[in-house]
């Protein structure tokens, strides 16, 4: 991997006595998808959000395409070429589907200090934000207020937002957190096709679809990266298996 | 779905035809009380306006919004005083104190959120309050009488009543087109996203900060000319207009007729002003009836008048 798209080196982030993160280090080629697994608390979203930038990491660093991002706003991430979805559903819940979407185009279309013409009327826009609903299945629901909208459309939502930014680097925060097994079918279809346009790093308690999915999955417990390495080196590392798959039965079980 | 003849919508023209046919009743009446009356309802409800603009749209709950006010009439009165008689300076300085303010106050204050915007907002407002106070040269505490209207040449005569009245009309009419377009436009969408949800607005690259001050200012500027006119109205202009209480005022006016609506304020200014002009008829306690309707609308109607008129008129 000569020229990773992400490169995560040494990444610390504490909450008070609890390290988070602990030194994780990480690379993500270009056009793969990696998954990063993990049981409950072992601190996969708190890693996201510092490559997203809604926390910043107490050390370490974060490089996109060979930048350092590690200090750079969220919103101007974005701009980058960096989009995610949340672990919990984040829409704008008063807002109509297509609007949602169409946000998220007119973020990538230059500043948004015009203060007259009808945003709602603007077809370059709307064209995109259709595009990006259809692209999920949910071009019918266009004009549906999304507080309206099933939990599974609205998973569904999250990623036309994202699809919407053109992004690079796409960072998927458990989408398939709550849905049932035909929207989760559905959803794995779905990052399927998306996997072949763009990078995507995927954090799944799904390890059907974790393993069906990715090109290579990094492992985290107690905010180390224990492993990391192909689907069948996961499944053969005995670490792996000691630490967290014996763990995970445990966990889904009650969860 | 739009364009419906439905309750609200002929509530709302009524209430817009009805404020620009009211001079042809108190000519003909001869009651020179309700066109007073009425154009200071005009000119609240612009002040109300801009602060939807914020508080509805925007979802900045600012509790200092009279301070523009009282900065719109201070820069009148204080031209006035020193011998600039001339609109055409007068009222450019008021607007463009009160965007100068609110930059500076929307600066340091929209790095906080909730209660803490709201206190800080009134704190600004309550500084503002105190200096006026102590402007000795422009009559402290005890405000300032403006001899002279201003001046706009031969355009528009201020002394006149209907002439006074319509220009008052005009720049609600006008300050209201102008919610309606930005709201609508790409910078609106943006600042009413910021309200739903921040947290995905900068995760799909939007940066807060400087959207929601852009906003704040323009609904500062538009509440300084309100002032303005507020100080001509009055011809006189006293620290007790950037009192805290007037802030309240405003913002009960706005919660009254519908947050985040078009013309909830218009309807929120009317309702509130009438009914304490009436009511401080019968009893001298007439906060005592307003408090508990106040609470009522807000108990049971949820998106205030405008917006109790729009669900009952879906069924």
């Amino acid at each position: 991997m000569a020229d990773p798209l992400l490169r995560v080196e040494n990444l610390v982030r504490r909450f008070g006595g609890i390290v988070a993160t602990d030194h994780v280090s990480l690379e993500v080629a270009r056009g793969e998808l990696h998954a990063i697994i993990g049981p409950n608390g072992a601190g996969k979203t708190t890693l996201i959000s510092q490559l997203t930038g809604q926390l910043l990491p107490h050390a370490g660093a974060i490089y996109l395409a060979g930048q350092d991002i590690t200090r750079v706003p969220a919103w101007r991430r974005s701009a980058l070429g960096l989009a995610r979805s949340f672990q919990i559903t984040s829409l704008l819940p008063d807002f109509n589907a297509l609007d949602n979407v169409a946000l998220a185009a007119q973020a990538h279309d230059g500043h948004s200090f015009r203060f007259w013409g009808n945003a709602r009327k603007e077809s370059g826009l709307r064209a995109t934000a259709l595009a990006a609903l259809e692209r999920v299945g949910l071009g019918a629901r266009a004009n549906t207020l999304v507080s309206k909208l099933s939990h599974g459309e609205q998973r569904e939502l999250e990623l036309a937002v994202a699809l919407a930014t053109s992004p690079q680097l796409l960072l998927l925060d458990e989408p398939m957190a709550g849905l049932g097994i035909t929207e989760s079918a559905r959803m794995v279809k779905l990052l399927q096709e998306l996997r072949r346009e763009v990078t995507i790093v995927l954090v799944e308690h799904d390890m059907d679809a974790v393993f069906a999915l990715a090109d290579r999955i990094s492992v985290m417990v107690y905010g180390r990266v224990i492993a990391s390495g192909a689907p069948s080196e996961i499944r053969q590392n005995e670490d792996v298996k000691r630490a967290y798959l014996g763990e995970q039965h445990a966990v889904t079980r009650d969860g | 779905m739009k364009d419906q003849l439905n309750v609200r919508n002929a509530v709302v023209l009524l209430v817009l035809a009805g404020l620009l046919l009211l001079p042809l009743y108190t000519s003909m009446s001869g009651n020179v009380f309700a066109l007073t009356l009425f154009t200071r309802i005009v000119i609240f409800a612009l002040a109300a306006s801009s602060l939807n603009l914020i508080m509805g749209y925007g979802g900045m709950m600012s509790f200092g919004h009279a301070a523009y006010l009282g900065i719109g009439g201070y820069a009148v009165g204080i031209l006035a005083a020193e011998g600039i008689g001339s609109g055409f300076v007068q009222w450019p300085v008021a607007l463009l104190s009160s965007a100068l303010f609110a930059l500076v106050v929307g600066a340091l204050c929209l790095r906080t959120r909730g209660v803490y915007f709201i206190m800080i907002t009134l704190a600004f407002a309550q500084m503002a309050y105190y200096v006026a106070s102590a402007l000795s040269r422009y009559g402290g505490d005890d405000g300032l009488t403006i001899y002279k209207r201003s001046d706009f040449g031969g355009l528009i005569n201020l002394s006149n009543r209907v002439q006074f009245y319509y220009l008052c009309l005009g720049c609600l009419y006008g300050g209201i087109y102008l919610i309606w377009r930005i709201v609508n436009s790409r910078f609106g969408l943006v600042v009413q996203g910021l309200r739903s949800n921040e947290a995905r607005m900068q995760a799909i690259g939007f940066p807060a900060t400087r959207y929601r001050l852009v906003c704040f200012v323009i609904a500062g500027t538009l509440c300084g000319l309100a002032g303005a006119l507020l100080a001509n109205n009055t011809d006189f202009i006293s620290p007790a207009v950037m009192y805290w209480t007037r802030s309240g005022d405003l913002m009960v006016m706005v919660i009254l007729g519908g947050m985040g609506t078009l013309f909830g304020p218009v309807v929120g200014a009317i309702v509130y002003l009438v009914l304490e002009e009436f009511l401080s008829q019968v009893t001298e306690y007439w906060a005592l009836i307003m408090g508990p309707l106040l609470l009522l609308i807000v108990l049971f109607g949820r998106g205030g008048i405008v917006g109790v008129l729009g669900r009952f008129s879906r069924g």
